[in-house]
């Protein structure tokens, strides 16, 4: 691949995907390590930086990646790195650093197995690392999870627009069935790299007072009030930013929250299975951070039951109950450590959640 | 009548909150000069470290940023790949750069990164309040050495310039001191050198400055300039370990 043509289909992976449309996005300084299964972003970026101008270094380490990062986006150009699993865990000091300094730039993480070495296979089980900070201090990370490698590719766009706009650092959430598998993808958004004007840049104080990049306050008092601004503006996220897809939920009995691999196996069971006497609808949340709480406490209100999907062993589930505060039932279903739902085990799980409620109807 | 010393245009005016007898004022203000000389005020970023100098940017009026703890070089390099046309300096302290920061300053100086680094070794941790640094002398007493540093124990002290100049990425390597007028005079010349070498596009340079922490040393500012010249500089002798005007 040497460049994109307008609509144009590609056949690329998850990970091309995401490689590409960051190029298209107008980021030029992409910083990798080696990780399985988020491999081909680093060779994709090693053929095509050099043949648009742009920097792509394989780095002595994770946190030298993130740091360069840090550097890159001070020095106010569009930058990426991508990693998986350990390597994200090793990235978070320079992430908190990122969101401390108010730094825009786009991490991609291709969840993997865990805890530690884990193994290669997909796995939501770092979704509280993402959404809850992960580093240290009180921040947030704009979070986007993608379903198919076509939204991975519009998703990747999107971030680099949201980092330059609210001066953060977005990650997309992937897991290793989204990076690996191909599908036909297009290129057609606009590469906006100008959109935000970026004066607060280092680039050299020539005519003008020098600009200092930093989130260090050791005066008493400037720390709470630089978080009392981080704390404004992801309000303001929250408010502006939630993002989801909704299937059937009008008049569902039974709601399922799932997001990315788990949300295309729901929406296979959605399409599929007639054979229950309930009807099922489906929130996909686009965006894990801000997380789709209003729409969730919706439905809440109205449903008998709502089942969390995950590949986890019962992460976004905390969120979920959060948004819908003892409302109606949350009933939980999740693989780990490799372990993929299928369609059969949504339908079983289902079918549980009905005869509970049928039971318990009979009780009273 | 003209005033023959001044404030450089670079420093700005402002007490610092160093202790008395530290040598970072006196490196932090040779860099103002330096910019001052070369006038490169508008085309530099500066990297303030984790440790005593992380406010060397209230004393700098050049662009600068902070890094984490041991990783500047890393965001130096993503500062100066975005813009190759500016002049990139890190200033790090032994903690710093020849610890936690190991891997960062010797992957920074193989890839040849066109940097110039400013290394203050005192040989202590000075901003947590004096403990054993990686360029600790043997037998020297700090928080965490109150015996002395033991080779068994602590291992030994690290000669970074020495690692640093066999690495096929650095150009110039050098170690100074500024215990004198002299010293101070060519370590400013040396740092004026680091600064060309990236001016030239020769590469990756670092220059090593032995400076006193008499606090944390529990000496005066007169016995820490003799520990350098007489203790400090046998472990780390002063001079130029690499070159690249006298390379083939």
């Amino acid at each position: 691949m040497t460049s994109t043509e307008k609509n144009k289909k590609y056949l690329l992976t998850g990970n091309e995907a995401c490689a590409e449309a960051a190029i298209q996005a107008g980021c030029r300084f992409y910083y990798g390590y080696p990780i399985t299964p988020q491999n081909e972003i680093l060779t994709h970026m090693a053929i095509r930086m050099p043949q648009v101008g742009g920097t792509f270094i394989q780095v002595e380490s994770e946190l030298a990646a993130i740091n360069m990062v840090y550097g890159s986006a001070a020095a106010g150009a569009r930058t990426m790195t991508s990693s998986s699993g350990p390597g994200i865990s090793l990235k978070q000091e320079g992430i908190s650093y990122l969101a401390g300094s108010e730094l825009p730039c786009v991490i991609v993480n291709i969840q993997r197995g865990g805890p530690g070495l884990g193994d290669i296979s997909p796995s939501q089980a770092d979704y509280f690392q993402a959404v809850k900070g992960g580093g240290h201090g009180d921040y947030h990370t704009i979070v986007l999870a993608p379903g198919s490698v076509q939204e991975a590719a519009d998703l990747v766009f999107d971030a680099f627009d949201l980092a330059d706009c609210y001066r953060n650092p977005v990650m997309i959430l992937g897991d290793a069935q989204l990076g690996q598998m191909m599908e036909p993808v297009v290129f057609n958004k606009k590469c906006k790299p100008n959109l935000y004007k970026k004066d607060w840049a280092l680039t050299g104080a020539d005519g003008r007072k020098k600009n200092i990049i930093k989130s260090f306050y050791p005066v008493k008092g400037e720390l709470e009030k630089f978080n009392a601004k981080l704390q404004k503006k992801y309000r303001q996220i929250k408010a502006e930013e939630v993002r989801y897809e909704e299937i059937n939920i009008e008049n569902a009995d039974i709601v399922i929250v799932a997001y990315g691999t788990c949300a295309r196996i729901c929406k296979e069971f959605l399409k599929k299975d007639q054979s229950l006497n309930v009807k099922v609808g489906l929130i996909r949340p686009i965006t894990l951070w801000p997380f789709p709480a209003d729409i969730i406490q919706k439905v809440s209100e109205r449903v008998q039951a709502i089942l969390t999907v995950e590949m986890s062993a019962g992460q976004m589930v905390e969120d979920v109950r959060l948004s819908v505060s003892g409302r109606c039932p949350v009933h939980f279903y999740g693989r780990t450590g490799g372990g993929i739902p299928t369609p059969k085990e949504i339908l079983k799980k289902i079918s549980e959640i009905v005869s509970v409620k049928v039971k318990g109807t009979c009780a009273t | 009548m003209e005033a023959i010393y001044k404030t450089p245009k670079t420093l700005i005016d402002t007490p610092t909150h160093y202790c008395p007898g530290c040598g970072h004022g006196i490196v932090q203000r040779l860099i103002a000069e330096i910019i001052d000389e070369m006038d490169i005020r508008g085309k530099t970023i500066g990297l303030a470290p984790v440790g005593c100098a992380v406010l060397a940017y209230n004393y700098l009026d050049i662009d600068m940023c902070e890094a984490a703890h041991g990783r500047p070089p890393s965001v130096a390099t993503g500062i100066k790949r975005v813009h190759p046309e500016k002049i990139v300096f890190s200033y790090q302290g032994d903690g710093d750069l020849a610890a936690i920061g190991t891997a960062e300053i010797i992957h920074t100086a193989n890839r040849g990164e066109n940097i110039t680094v400013i290394f203050v070794n005192n040989a202590v941790y000075g901003m947590t309040n004096g403990q054993m640094a990686p360029t600790t002398l043997i037998n020297q007493k700090t928080l965490t050495t109150p015996h002395g540093r033991s080779e068994k124990n602590d291992g030994y002290p690290l000669r970074v310039c020495e690692i640093l100049s066999v690495i096929d990425g650095s150009r110039f390597i050098a170690r100074t001191s500024i215990t004198s007028p002299k010293n101070i005079i060519k370590t400013k010349q040396l740092l004026e050198k680091g600064f060309k070498t990236q001016i030239q596009e020769k590469g990756f340079s670092l220059i090593e400055i032995l400076s006193p922490c008499p606090v944390y040393w529990r000496m005066s500012s007169v016995e820490s300039l003799k520990f350098i010249d007489e203790e400090m500089s046998k472990t780390f002798p002063l001079g130029i370990f690499k070159d690249w005007e006298n390379q083939n």
